[in-house]
């Protein structure tokens, strides 16, 4: 065990200390990062499922007057921006930030002030998204928001507010995936190779390089749309010879991509918890790396499956409906090689494990209702209905979601050393589990039966009326989940940090650090030698190896400018967005020179010196 | 296809070795000898192979249920309702997918369960597990696997994307044309323009040739057929056939705005004789007002009415709105947000986005008088 007992300032050094939330605001630490995604993410997931809620009151009955047309669309289409953008992404990289450098045996991400910088453009640039509702109108347009719907002669302020937006917080994504990208490559601890790397680093890795592909497309895009709403530039605008499908394409090659990037850290997340709680090795790690790399490269080559009913002819429909069937190959041996992980185990149940279980038949069911969407001829009664609403809710929320709530159960005692109450959270899974299927269940068969998506209302006569009514029940029941999940949050942390370093008997490096984890994460870094190094040595009985001899630890310092920047950027966007050209311009310069000038100014940084044990290598 | 399953699914559980079992039942000794474990459940003669075999014989059951469920099921819009070549297609690919995807999901589901009851963790089991890393053989079969049933699904899917999207030859022609939330139907070889419902002949290829005057919509009557988009600067097409006549309901299915789902549309299919009837009555004259209340309505008609909206055989050619010609003969107005009924048109006319929000038509602040004077004339549309 070894902690800090002296922070030294060397002549040269500066070792500035911030105090309460200001501390907060200037970390370049992965772990307080990754807390502060985790907690904005819950955040959103709150907003998120207001609009839920309120889209299922509205759609309880034929007819009903609840929502007005226009805020049904603005509320269904923030419910998809924020539930991709502002939940899901930014929990699973919360996750990636507080954990992958302790897998790693890394002392923090290669890039640590960039790394605050991406979480300060997500935060902000989500409340601005948010603002719009305050000021003029939230985006209306879907979360995928088709031109021409989208553009300046159909639609109001609020796409201003989606383009501007999302562009803040994806490029705060782009530079979290070149951040481990270069971490994960660069700053693996002496000997841990890529195939000794435990699995959500790998789904890690390759979510990254999935980002640093696909967001540029859906960048573009948005620019082109701004550039048309706020410039009168023509690229979707069909009177002036723009092209409506391009908006599409681009998206959805962004698109497509985003979905695995949303469920990919959600497998490397089952992939951990399943083996910790079956108490055997991950079965097939070396087809389930390659099996990630497979999925990634061909989310690259079904896009089009979302613009079946295009009337883009036979050829382009039987081509994108093999390759999307196809993608279903490397997903099914994931399914199959987590069972096998199952077979011959030592089954605990725990909250953590019984959200990975879940996941398995939830996701073979949403894996399922896919392959039927692939098939282009079936997919025109399938798509824009509530078919496509049940597939995509039972992967996304019955996949991604589940996945990150068992992470959440799972590394809640190492990123804040306490452990969540496993009664209540038995009660949370269950009244979740119960609530989601009750809701989106019933949406197969509503999709089947002819409802389209995205209406506000429906008419009575059609026989959706009981289906939709029972799905707003299942919308009640995951609402009392979720209240209980929020209860045991605030009566854990009522609690002193009092978890042990390794509560599960994990596998992985980051079980191996004290509780709480020291500032330095290791106070040596260790020397891999098996894959799952962690439990090797403790069936050997001994720590790991250390690969450096103690000594004083060089930290990058706090700065506040990360924040500031961001801060700028999202003014320069509401500059753009109430037509103030010149002052947009010149808070981007500023931004830019803010950046100039961290990028010019070397960060000294600050040493630390960790107490050692007596007896050789700390562990 | 069902035999194929059984026999595909038989062969992957052989791959996974079942302990052998013992006779004696599932309690008692276990392999070591201590008291009160579990015994391994396995072997052809336990009882679970047993239920299993139950199960076998269940699957025809289970076949006949479904397809008769899969057949009652239905309101009338639904796609479990086909009543024509397309939609019947289309439901055959789905129910042949859904079969393979459901046996998928049995067989995991089955693993998964017994799994979490086989291999749960019991009080004083602390020995470790054996720490299996993987089976290079099981790997290779459930790859190769998955990818046959791909292939089959495959050859259906693109021999249907080639039947169904390829334009017949010498169908019935008419051109749809999206707006804001309403339907424009043209009918290039006749001339007849109407709206909001579209006449069709039973038994006939129809191509119906597809964009849109604003923003993206979609052309779904999932009793025909599935759908397509209307884009503008892009003419699409999709053929359809009824194989018996009836109306058949079909809505928009592309986000369009606040109206979007108030932008619906029926499909009369008739005899095709019936349907020529109808195309011939469409080009004469079908405005017949005599009373003075029909007369009064008409003048406020070309007054207020007539710059946006048109009737065959009048001097009226407005061309915003949708085409009046033989409005009383269609089941519902504002593209399905009212019925057709003099009640109906009174609601619309008095002010029609409170009924129906995006729509485009202003209150042109009529008076109680006015409006019945107009829904006079108007039910004389026939």
């Amino acid at each position: 065990m070894a902690a800090i007992t002296e922070r030294v300032a060397l002549a040269h050094e500066s070792a500035p200390a911030y105090h309460g939330i200001w501390a907060w605001l200037a970390s370049v630490d992965h772990k307080k990062i990754g807390i502060m995604y985790i907690y904005a993410a819950l955040f959103f997931m709150a907003f998120g499922g207001f609009e839920a809620l309120a889209i299922r009151v509205q759609l309880w009955s034929p007819d009903n007057h609840v929502l007005t047309a226009q805020a049904f669309n603005e509320f269904f289409t923030m419910h998809g921006v924020t539930m991709i953008f502002l939940v899901a992404m930014p929990i699973l990289i919360g996750y990636v930030n507080a954990i992958v450098p302790l897998q790693i045996g890394a002392r923090d991400v290669a890039f640590p002030r960039m790394n605050a910088l991406s979480l300060w453009l997500f935060v902000l640039g989500g409340l601005f998204l948010y603002t719009s509702f305050m000021m003029g109108g939230a985006p209306d347009a879907g979360w995928f928001n088709y031109a021409p719907l989208s553009g300046a002669a159909y639609s109001g302020p609020g796409i201003d507010f989606y383009d501007i937006g999302l562009q803040i917080t994806g490029i705060g994504t782009l530079m979290t995936a070149v951040n481990f990208l270069v971490t994960i490559l660069n700053m693996r601890a002496p000997g841990m190779r890529l195939l000794r790397m435990p699995m959500f680093t790998w789904s890690a890795l390759i979510t990254m390089l999935l980002i640093l592909f696909a967001f540029p497309p859906i960048t573009v895009d948005l620019i082109m749309q701004m550039l048309g709403r706020l410039f009168h530039a023509r690229f979707f605008d069909v009177a002036l010879g723009g092209n409506v499908l391009l908006w599409q394409n681009l998206f959805w090659i962004f698109g497509h991509p985003e979905v695995y990037i949303v469920i990919l850290p959600a497998f490397g997340i089952v992939s951990e918890v399943i083996p910790t709680f079956a108490r055997k090795p991950l079965f097939g790690y070396e087809s389930m790396a390659m099996a990630l790399s497979v999925i990634a490269f061909l989310s690259f080559m079904v896009w089009t499956h979302h613009m079946f009913a295009d009337g883009l002819g036979p050829i382009v429909n039987s081509i994108f409906a093999i390759t999307s069937m196809l993608i279903a190959v490397p997903t099914g041996i994931k399914i199959f090689n987590w069972l096998a992980t199952l077979w011959g185990g030592q089954i605990r149940f725990t909250t953590a494990s019984m959200y990975a279980l879940a996941f398995i038949p939830l996701f073979v069911i949403g894996g399922v209702s896919g392959v039927m969407l692939a098939m282009a001829p079936a997919d025109l009664q399938l798509n824009d209905s509530y078919f496509v609403v049940a597939h995509f809710h039972y992967v996304l929320f019955g996949g991604t979601l589940m996945g990150a709530l068992a992470g959440l159960y799972y590394w809640f005692p190492r990123i804040w050393g306490r452990i969540l109450d496993d009664r209540l959270g038995k009660w949370n899974f269950w009244l979740v589990f119960i609530g989601f299927n009750v809701t989106f269940f019933p949406m197969h068969f509503l999709g089947l039966d002819g409802m389209p998506r995205r209406i506000s209302t429906y008419a009575a006569g059609y026989g959706w009326t009981f289906l939709n009514q029972l799905s707003t029940i299942g919308a009640f029941i995951l609402l009392a989940g979720m209240l209980i999940l929020l209860w045991n949050f605030i009566i854990t942390f009522a609690r002193k940090p009092d978890a042990v370093a390794d509560p599960w008997d994990g596998r992985s490096l980051e079980w191996s650090l004290p509780s709480p984890v020291p500032e330095y994460n290791f106070a040596q870094l260790p020397l891999i030698e098996d894959r799952d190094a962690f439990w090797v040595a403790k069936q050997e009985g001994r720590p790991i190896q250390a690969a450096e001899p103690p000594g004083p630890i060089h930290m990058p310092s706090p700065s506040l400018s990360p924040f500031f920047i961001a801060l700028t950027v999202v003014g320069a966007g509401y500059m753009a967005l109430l037509h103030i050209d010149m002052g947009a311009l010149l808070l981007m310069i500023a931004a830019f020179v803010q950046i100039a000038l961290q990028l010019v100014h070397e960060d000294r940084g600050y040493h630390v010196h960790p107490q050692v044990p007596q007896g050789g290598a700390a562990d | 296809m069902s035999m194929n399953l059984v026999t595909v699914s038989l062969g992957i559980r052989s791959l996974i070795r079942y302990p052998v079992g013992d006779m004696r039942g599932l309690y008692g000794p276990g392999p070591d000898g201590r008291p009160g474990h579990v015994r391994q459940i396995g072997g052809r003669n336990s009882l679970q192979w047993q239920g299993l075999g139950r199960f076998k014989a269940a699957l025809p059951l289970a076949a006949t249920s479904a397809a008769l469920l899969l057949a009652g099921c239905g309101g009338k819009q639904s796609a479990l309702s086909p009543a024509g070549p397309v939609a019947q297609d289309q439901l055959g690919l789905l129910v042949e997918s859904l079969w393979i995807m459901g046996a998928i999901f049995v067989i995991v589901c089955a693993v998964f369960l017994y799994s979490l009851v086989r291999f749960r963790a019991r009080r004083g089991d602390d020995a470790l597990p054996k720490q299996v890393h993987g089976n290079t053989r099981l790997e290779i079969a459930w790859t190769i696997v998955p990818l046959i049933i791909i292939v089959v699904l495959s050859i259906s899917t693109v021999r249907y994307a080639f039947a169904l999207g390829t334009t017949p030859k010498d169908p019935v022609t008419i051109d749809v044309i999206g707006h804001q939330y309403w339907w424009e139907f043209r009918y290039p070889g006749s001339g007849v323009v109407t709206a909001n419902q579209v006449r069709i002949p039973t038994g006939e290829k129809v191509n119906f040739v597809l964009t849109s005057a604003d923003v993206i919509h979609s052309f779904w009557v999932p009793e025909l057929g599935g759908k397509t988009d209307l884009i503008p600067g892009r003419t699409n097409q999709m053929w359809l056939e009824a194989s018996k006549s009836g109306t058949y309901a079909g809505q928009c299915a592309q986000l369009c705005g606040v109206g979007h789902a108030y932008m619906k549309f029926t499909v009369l299919a008739e005899s095709p004789a019936d349907y020529r009837k109808w195309l011939q009555h469409m080009r004469t004259d079908t405005v017949h007002a005599t009373t003075p209340q029909e007369v009064a309505g008409m003048k406020l008609f070309a007054q207020d009415c007539a710059t946006c909206h048109a009737i065959q055989g009048t001097p009226y050619k407005g061309h915003v709105g949708p085409n009046l010609t033989a409005l009383a003969t269609r089941p519902t107005i504002g593209a399905g947000t009212l019925p057709d009924t003099p009640q109906g048109l009174a609601t619309w006319l008095h002010d029609p986005s409170a009924v129906k929000p995006g729509a485009k038509m202003p209150d042109l602040g009529l008076s109680k008088g006015q409006i019945e004077d107009l829904t006079a004339f108007l039910e004389t549309l026939k």
